[in-house]
């Protein structure tokens, strides 16, 4: 399409105005926006979290400690909880926006859209219960 | 209610100032005056250069979109006694150039309006002695909703994407080659999906939502391009797993 684009042609008495640096200031729904975009650096930060984790427990018992000592410290807490805030932002922003981008139908019906939502909070909250029950199983 | 209000009506004119100016001008505010009523009212009593668009006074030309205290809006759709008391602030459609007063360039969208093919393409046309194309109640749902854009172009002036990216193909563009796709009488779905999967088509968009927001006619652009992605997702896939089906 770039090939193909077609300029408007310049025309030195329309007046364009410029679209300021700041426009994700303008409105609440284009900040909220930018945090949604943002949000996907937390889901970065938790990969490589996962990643030094697994690292971690592949070379034993000392290195966990170490890892689980670090974790402890001012910076990787604040990571960690911002990532979090974030992420939950991700999840929610992303599961509210999925009745548009979804059209599912039983027979000719559409279903409607809370319920599309409704089904993916629903998906959250028992794998949440599945990883919580985990953790708390003696095994 | 208050009986006057004070219009702030963004002015320019390019053989006079070189930025945009507010003149204000104070009106009658009846409760049955919608913005357009008052702008209708500058023209004829108090400052007939005033120039802006304007037809059908119904929200069905879409010629009247302007921002009204910062939001797009159908002006003739738009009570001034919502605003009261006032000032109410009008300006032209944000992201396209400004040629008079409220008067916008919209070449660029008429342009990549026609690049999407707004209507019925077909392989091949039946003869008319079969008769006229029929569909169910189901498949006039099916584009309904799409269907009901009226190119006012408000989705265009409150996507920052396309304020940002003038290469955006944009929502309404978006949504009516949709409309045509979802068309149980179209077969255009393949050469809309090769001009639309370009980066400046549905991948341009990172769904901030806006268009959705602000369509008169709840036409949800928003919800078209993202249906559109996931076609084109579809599709990618199919092509990469079945290669010899995709074709």
């Amino acid at each position: 399409m770039t090939q193909n684009t077609i300029y408007t042609p310049y025309h030195p008495r329309w007046h364009r105005t410029r679209v300021s640096t700041y426009w994700w200031l303008a409105r609440g729904s284009y900040f909220l926006f930018i945090l949604r975009e943002l949000s996907s650096l937390a889901v970065a930060w938790f990969v490589v979290y996962l990643l030094m984790l697994i690292s971690a427990v592949s070379k034993g018992n000392d290195a966990y400690q170490q890892l689980l000592h670090w974790s402890g410290t001012p910076f990787a807490l604040f990571m960690n909880i911002g990532s979090f805030v974030f992420v939950v932002l991700h999840a929610v922003t992303w599961f509210n926006l999925a009745p548009q981008a979804m059209v599912v139908k039983v027979g000719s019906r559409r279903v409607p859209g809370f319920l599309i939502a409704g089904s993916n909070y629903a998906g959250w909250v028992v794998v949440s219960i599945a990883i919580v029950a985990l953790l708390f199983i003696q095994w | 209610m208050s009986e006057r209000i004070t219009l702030q009506v963004a002015r320019y004119r390019p053989e006079r100032e070189s930025e945009i100016q507010f003149e204000s001008y104070e009106l009658p505010c009846p409760k049955e005056w919608v913005v357009l009523d008052g702008l209708n009212h500058i023209k004829d009593r108090i400052d007939g250069t005033l120039s802006y668009r304007w037809s059908c006074r119904m929200g069905i030309c879409g010629s009247c979109g302007m921002l009204v205290n910062g939001e797009p809006k159908l002006t003739c759709a738009t009570f001034l006694s919502d605003y009261a008391p006032g000032p109410v602030r009008v300006e032209p459609l944000r992201n396209f150039p400004v040629i008079r007063d409220l008067v916008v360039e919209i070449g660029d969208f008429m342009g990549k309006l026609a690049r999407v093919k707004p209507w019925i393409v077909r392989d091949s046309e039946k003869p008319l002695s079969e008769g006229e194309y029929r569909q169910t109640p189901e498949e006039l749902d099916n584009y309904k909703q799409f269907s009901m854009c009226i190119n006012c172009m408000l989705c265009y002036s409150a996507c920052p994407i396309y304020g940002l990216d003038p290469h955006f193909i944009g929502p309404a563009a978006i949504a009516l080659a949709q409309r045509y796709n979802l068309d149980s009488r179209d077969q255009g779905a393949a050469e809309r999906m090769q001009i639309l999967s370009e980066h400046d088509g549905i991948w341009g968009c990172t769904f901030v939502g806006e268009c959705t927001k602000v369509c008169p006619k709840h036409v949800d652009p928003a919800g078209a391009i993202q249906r559109y992605k996931l076609q084109s997702a579809v599709e990618w896939v199919k092509a990469f797993v079945l290669p010899r089906a995709a074709q």
